[in-house]
């Protein structure tokens, strides 16, 4: 303590606290009473249109409503598929541009930035204009499928078994170069000597790349997913402006659902209630997502 | 052995069969943004012929139709106006249409910029503060701290919309600018301060501490030492910010109507005649997306770090 005394003004310990205060408070009051107001909102009947009405404690009984309602576990299927499709093929194409781009030719870094620029735009205006390319009469998007395969006219928007894969093709065309990028430094960590030993006991390129490259690139892409997952799951903008849910509910993820519960019906107990089930299993999820990623980072 | 070049550098052919494939998805990852681009250039009906145009007559009917509010008039009464004074009038009168007033995009748009630069500023302002706190002293439960001003980035956006946007109506910030500077500068924060810790943590201890033995207090040290070597990484960190605030949309189409709302909102709300004015949506995108695309590429070097929330650096 004695140290510090020598140097004039505030204490350390006074500038600390000083500096984290504002941070905390703002996050406390913008992030954490939201929530917590939520989920005393959740166990009770509050309508948040009927601004005289009191409401009324109901115990569990939102809670209940929600996980007995079949169109729910729908959602969470649209949500879960979606998922599911969009990582897969965000890891695949991702992994194999970044194992391109990682052979370091002229230009790449020129290549990387333009092939970037997708997952930077407003994903909401990114939903508009993709409406205009799947616009079934005079779509790009249409034309050129029809240009390779005649299909005839179809609707990507409109067709309840198009639609999903709408969303999958505009969400991984947008967020691909995200796993690239984590992957590309998973590839750019991996020392050179681990190369040179395995040419030195001849290991074939093959083995090489299931060996050394794949154990090293994958806690990178497993990171690399998990922000995508995470993502995902929340998923909104995009969708709404493309395809607003439809047709139907064949589009319609968790959160768009709960937006037309809280936003449009008003049931702003039932829809906290929802909001509190996804906000765990989303953050349960990721907790054990993380402890698997650092097992596989350990070995 | 060829001993001028490593056995693990590729070889050149296996360069060029890369370098083939990464352009080739490069065209084709970079047509939707052009199509827009192209689309903002193309009058109405160009826009919805079929084949789609290629080639095109370039307008700027798109940009006219962006910025104003027309209505349909008839020949006669056309006729008996004045002769248009300036190209755009002209062009909307071949469409038999006079010019009522300007469109709301200014506003918007200028909406974004305000609370865009607005929240940007107090988040990096305030994040650096609480980073350079993390980054050099013994803050207790420091990695539970992080840990919950990164999950607060997890919480979907609706789930605390509806209790902010009652907040907000008790206390008068629903659809104002203060409002969503305020809501836009919490939701960086978590970037801001695991960036910007990050970036703190890379310069040396030694430089303050030399600046304090010279008389500095430990607050003149962190402004006119810390701040300035920082600078490169603030700078990158206000650019993130910038572009999630530019971007955002579920909270401004929940909590925003007429005073505040910015563009991602009102661009899908631009309707001409008989369905969307593709043009003139072309014309608000791209006008909307330029400063991002310039941004990112002012970024590409800090492009991983912000993404990952600092995790990964290289």
């Amino acid at each position: 303590m004695s140290v510090k005394k020598k140097f004039k003004g505030l204490s350390d310990k006074a500038v600390g606290w000083l500096f984290i205060g504002p941070t905390v408070l703002l996050l406390l009051a913008i992030n954490i009473y939201p929530l917590v107001y939520a989920i005393k909102m959740s166990f009770t009947n509050f309508y948040a249109n009927k601004i005289g009405r009191e409401p009324q404690f109901v115990g569990l009984k939102n809670y209940i409503k929600v996980l007995n309602k079949e169109a729910i576990w729908e959602k969470m299927q649209v949500t879960a598929s979606f998922m599911f499709w969009t990582l897969l093929l965000q890891a695949i194409i991702g992994l194999g541009l970044a194992l391109l781009l990682n052979r370091k030719f002229k230009g790449n870094e020129l290549l990387t930035t333009l092939i970037v620029l997708p997952m930077m735009l407003s994903p909401a205006v990114v939903g508009v204009f993709w409406t205009y390319l799947y616009n079934p009469q005079v779509g790009l998007f249409n034309y050129v499928v029809n240009f390779f395969y005649d299909l005839g006219s179809f609707d990507m928007i409109g067709s309840s078994t198009l639609a999903p894969w709408a969303i999958v093709i505009v969400d991984t065309w947008m967020w691909t170069p995200f796993t690239m990028l984590i992957c590309l430094a998973g590839l750019r960590s991996v020392p050179n000597y681990l190369y040179e030993a395995a040419e030195v006991d001849r290991a074939s390129k093959w083995q090489q790349f299931i060996y050394i490259t794949l154990p090293s690139v994958l806690p990178f892409l497993l990171l690399a997913l998990l922000f995508r997952g995470i993502e995902n799951f929340k998923m909104f903008d995009m969708v709404v402006e493309l395809t607003s849910g439809g047709p139907g509910s064949a589009t319609e993820l968790a959160s768009i659902n709960l937006k037309r519960e809280a936003f449009e019906k008003w049931k702003t107990g039932y829809s906290s209630a929802f909001a509190v089930i996804l906000f765990v299993t989303i953050f349960g999820f990721g907790n054990v997502y993380v402890k698997v990623m650092n097992k596989i980072k350990e070995r | 052995m060829d001993t001028s070049r490593s056995y693990l550098e590729p070889s050149s052919f296996s360069k060029k069969m890369a370098a083939a494939i990464i352009i080739v998805y490069a065209v084709i990852t970079l047509i939707p943004i052009s199509w827009m681009v192209m689309t903002s250039f193309k009058n109405v009906d160009s826009a919805i012929s079929y084949p789609p145009e290629v080639l095109f007559e370039p307008s700027l009917e798109g940009y006219v139709n962006l910025f104003t509010n027309r209505s349909r008039q008839s020949q006669e009464y056309l006729d008996s106006l004045p002769p248009p004074e300036n190209w755009y009038e002209e062009l909307v009168r071949s469409r038999e249409m006079v010019i009522t007033g300007p469109s709301k995009f200014l506003g918007r748009y200028s909406n974004s910029m305000i609370i865009g630069f607005g929240s940007t500023f107090a988040s990096v302002f305030l994040g650096a503060l609480a980073a350079y706190a993390f980054s050099r002293f013994r803050v207790p439960l420091k990695d539970d701290l992080l840990f919950f001003i990164l999950s607060t980035r997890m919480f979907p956006p609706i789930a605390v919309a509806v209790p902010i946007f009652i907040m907000y109506r008790k206390l008068g910030l629903g659809d104002t600018h203060l409002g969503m500077i305020i809501l836009y500068t919490v939701v960086n924060l978590s970037l801001a301060v695991w960036l910007l810790k990050g970036f703190m943590d890379e310069i040396p201890k030694e430089y303050e501490e030399a600046a304090m033995i010279d008389g500095y207090s430990r607050l003149q040290a962190f402004f006119k030492v810390v701040l300035p070597q920082a600078m490169t990484g603030i700078a990158a960190t206000a650019i993130f910010c910038m572009i999630f605030s530019w971007n955002e949309y579920a909270f401004a189409v929940l909590l925003t109507q007429f005073n505040a709302q910015t563009a991602p909102p009102f661009i899908p709300t631009i309707i001409g005649e008989g369905g969307l004015d593709w043009p003139a949506i072309g014309a608000g995108t791209t006008l909307f997306l330029l400063p991002v695309m310039i941004f990112t590429i002012i970024l590409r070097k800090h492009l991983l770090r912000g993404i990952t929330f600092g995790a990964v650096r290289k």
